[in-house]
């Protein structure tokens, strides 16, 4: 099985380098962003297993890129991960299509364990895409 | 220009001594203050009103007693005057119509006697006496004749006026009498006296005809203060009455006086009799004006001290209603306020303990991760110097930071139970949101959870991140009490207009009656160092802030039941 693409997303530099740094130790395909804008230029350019994304970040913050991440793609798998944690913000987070909502400092085999079922989801939904496409194709080419 | 924000915090913070005006002095001088003032306002017109007619009563009172001893002193005064007058003219006209020797016989005189008698009453005898002062000639009841009057007064009086009316005297036969004689001429050297006795009923017939009452006297004296009728004050004639103050002789005046005889205050009226030694006194008793308007006026009185009763009663009642009232308005005040500092105090307190939180958590998290990949680079080298006390000393930092997002987390719990923003909450869309939170922790550990929703739940009123927070909690709770295979079943209602109840159930292993006493107290855990043990208490401490009730019970082996009662509409 090919290595989980991963796209981790924050403001704190020096944080998501060293977590990207362990999880690629780790056997995962790490790309970072240093805020929203960038963020979603990567995932057009890129498909990803999951998105782990902070709430607070200058710029488009956290629930904006999120909206706009889902808006692209719905069956994006975004997990937030964030210092500012509210139950509120949580809620809304979910609310909005996010499938995980984590607390920093979070420890690194969590993070690893939502990020397999995220992929895991994600290859599930792909599928679904693939057959549906197949099936789509299937049905209008009709031979 | 911008305004100092430690400016605006001093003014706008209330200080934090108690108001001064919740001190109990304060109160107890504006309760005498009150007192003072309204029974002054409306004592003051009642006392005036009743003095202005205690004085007024008072003078006519006054009045009344000097009309009424006027009255009586005119009117005798008259009849004595006018009674004297005519016995004296009669005598007179004896005289005048008579020579000497006209009258020079007993049966003379016993004849002008009764002429006199019939014409006139009063009369009791007749004499006539020589320049000696030897009765010559008498016709009366008494045997007179021969009797010798030179050394009495009224013939003194008579020599030296011709004529004279004589003061009151009980005389030879000890009967009150008076005598009013004329000196006539005999010859042109000698005189003779005609003289003739009156009996006093005659005065007294004049001085009585009018009826007195008993607090009025009517009487005779002579110029010596001797009483020459009888007095109903002062006794029988010849007593001497007490000092009266008569002025000298006036020939016309009647005099009125308040005086006080006795001790006790009188009008006194006096008049001298024309033509006589007699002076008319009345007497008219006053009885003390206070005690006259007191007996007179007892309703007035009644009246007045009713009113003043009920004056003072119902003002001293009103004051320390007012008062209390006042005070009791101030107490809550000064709590509100009081209470209003507090809650702005720790608002502010929680918003900072919240962003301190905020922003430990992000350098937690850097150490967190620089740690972590310590540990990864020990753990992956080959080779690697004291792998052993590097991996430890990793440990203790990986745990050092979780002591220490364990303290941010509550303070950010603490941060946000301070302030309640109110709308308005379908409760059952929030509680399903609080559960499609937890929905993928839920489904992984392959617990069921149910809903029992009422129809036509009200919306209630309410904060709705501090509700979130209640819910997650007890959920939470729940999930991880049930374990895997396990069932949560939540149910709302509206028992009645007034709240709505959640019931939060689990089939969960239950809790033991001693620890179900202890589950809401800060600090206790049953999870060990996996809990706060704060969870419950800040669940409650937020219920019981949004104004409702939260309530536990359980069974052991058969799971536990949280039922939350949420006004539908918080009362402040």
């Amino acid at each position: 099985m090919a290595k989980a693409t991963v796209l981790l997303v924050d403001d704190e530099v020096e944080f998501s380098a060293v977590l990207a740094d362990r999880m690629r130790q780790r056997d995962l395909d790490v790309d970072t962003a240093e805020n929203g804008e960038i963020a979603l230029e990567r995932v057009k350019e890129r498909r990803y297993d999951a998105v782990i994304l902070d709430l607070a970040m200058p710029g488009i913050d956290g629930i904006e890129t999120l909206k706009l991440m889902l808006e692209d793609n719905p069956n994006l798998q975004i997990i937030l991960l964030t210092g500012r944690a509210t139950v509120e913000k949580g809620v809304e987070a979910v609310k909005l299509g996010a499938v995980e909502f984590l607390e920093k400092p979070a420890k690194i085999d969590m993070l690893l364990e939502k990020i397999e079922t995220a992929r895991n989801k994600s290859f599930e939904l792909s599928e679904d895409h693939f057959e549906n496409m197949i099936s789509d194709i299937m049905k209008r080419k009709g031979w | 220009m911008e305004a100092d924000p430690e400016q605006i915090k001093t003014a706008e913070t209330p200080s934090p001594e108690k108001p001064a005006g919740v001190r109990l002095p304060q109160y107890r001088a504006l309760r005498r203050y009150l007192i003072l003032t309204t029974l002054t306002v409306s004592l003051a017109p009642l006392i005036i009103m009743a003095t202005i007619n205690y004085v007024q009563d008072t003078e006519k009172y006054k009045t009344e007693s000097r009309f009424t001893v006027s009255r009586i002193l005119s009117n005798t005064r008259r009849a004595l005057r006018f009674a004297v007058t005519e016995r004296r003219s009669a005598l007179n006209l004896v005289g005048e119509e008579n020579s000497y020797n006209d009258l020079a016989s007993d049966a003379n005189v016993a004849g002008a006697l009764r002429s006199l008698k019939n014409s006139f009453g009063g009369f009791v005898d007749l004499g006539v006496i020589d320049s000696k002062g030897t009765q010559l000639y008498y016709d009366g009841p008494y045997d007179l004749k021969g009797r010798q009057y030179s050394d009495q007064e009224w013939y003194q009086q008579v020599l030296l006026h011709d004529v004279c009316v004589s003061k009151i005297f009980l005389g030879y036969r000890n009967v009150p009498h008076f005598i009013i004689a004329f000196k006539r001429a005999r010859s042109a050297s000698d005189f003779y006296v005609l003289r003739a006795t009156l009996d006093l009923d005659m005065i007294n017939r004049q001085v009585y005809s009018l009826e007195l009452d008993p607090a009025t006297d009517a009487f005779l004296i002579d110029d010596a203060g001797l009483l020459q009728t009888s007095s109903a004050f002062y006794g029988p004639p010849g007593q001497q009455v007490p000092d009266l103050y008569i002025a000298p002789h006036s020939r016309e005046r009647e005099l009125i006086d308040e005086r006080i005889l006795d001790d006790q205050p009188v009008t006194l009226g006096y008049a001298y009799i024309t033509d006589s030694p007699f002076i008319l006194v009345v007497i008219h008793r006053r009885e003390t004006s206070l005690a006259y308007w007191l007996g007179h006026r007892s309703e007035m009185l009644w009246f007045l001290l009713i009113s003043a009763a009920l004056i003072v009663l119902v003002v001293t009642y009103g004051a320390i209603h007012v008062t209390n009232q006042l005070r009791q308005a101030d107490l809550k005040r000064a709590k509100l306020f009081h209470n209003i500092e507090y809650t702005s105090k720790m608002a502010t307190l929680g918003r900072l303990a919240a962003s301190v939180a905020h922003e430990i958590n992000n350098p937690l998290a850097i150490i967190n991760e620089k740690a972590g990949l310590m540990k990864d680079m020990a753990t992956f080298s080959d080779e690697f110097p004291n792998r052993d006390k590097a991996l430890a000393l990793v440990d203790s930092i990986t745990a050092s930071v979780e002591r220490c997002s364990r303290v941010t987390h509550r303070l950010l719990g603490f941060g946000r139970r301070m302030d309640i923003r109110k709308e308005k909450i379908v409760i059952e869309s929030l509680l399903k949101e609080v559960v499609g939170f937890q929905a993928t922790e839920a489904a992984h550990r392959n617990v069921q959870i149910e809903f029992h929703v009422q129809d036509d739940v009200a919306t209630i009123e309410s904060d709705r991140g501090q509700l979130q927070q209640v819910f997650l909690n007890i959920v939470n709770n729940g999930i991880s009490a049930v374990g895997d295979g396990g069932r949560i079943d939540i149910s709302v209602e509206q028992p009645n207009s007034n709240e709505v109840t959640v019931t939060i159930a689990d089939n969960g292993p239950g809790i033991s009656d001693e620890n179900l006493q202890h589950v809401f107290e800060p600090f206790f855990s049953t999870k060990g160092e996996a809990g706060t043990g704060l969870g419950l208490s800040i669940t409650r401490d937020i219920v019981e802030k949004l104004g409702g009730v939260i309530g536990v019970s359980s069974s052991l082996g058969h799971g536990t039941r949280f039922t939350i009662n949420l006004p539908i509409e918080k009362a402040d």
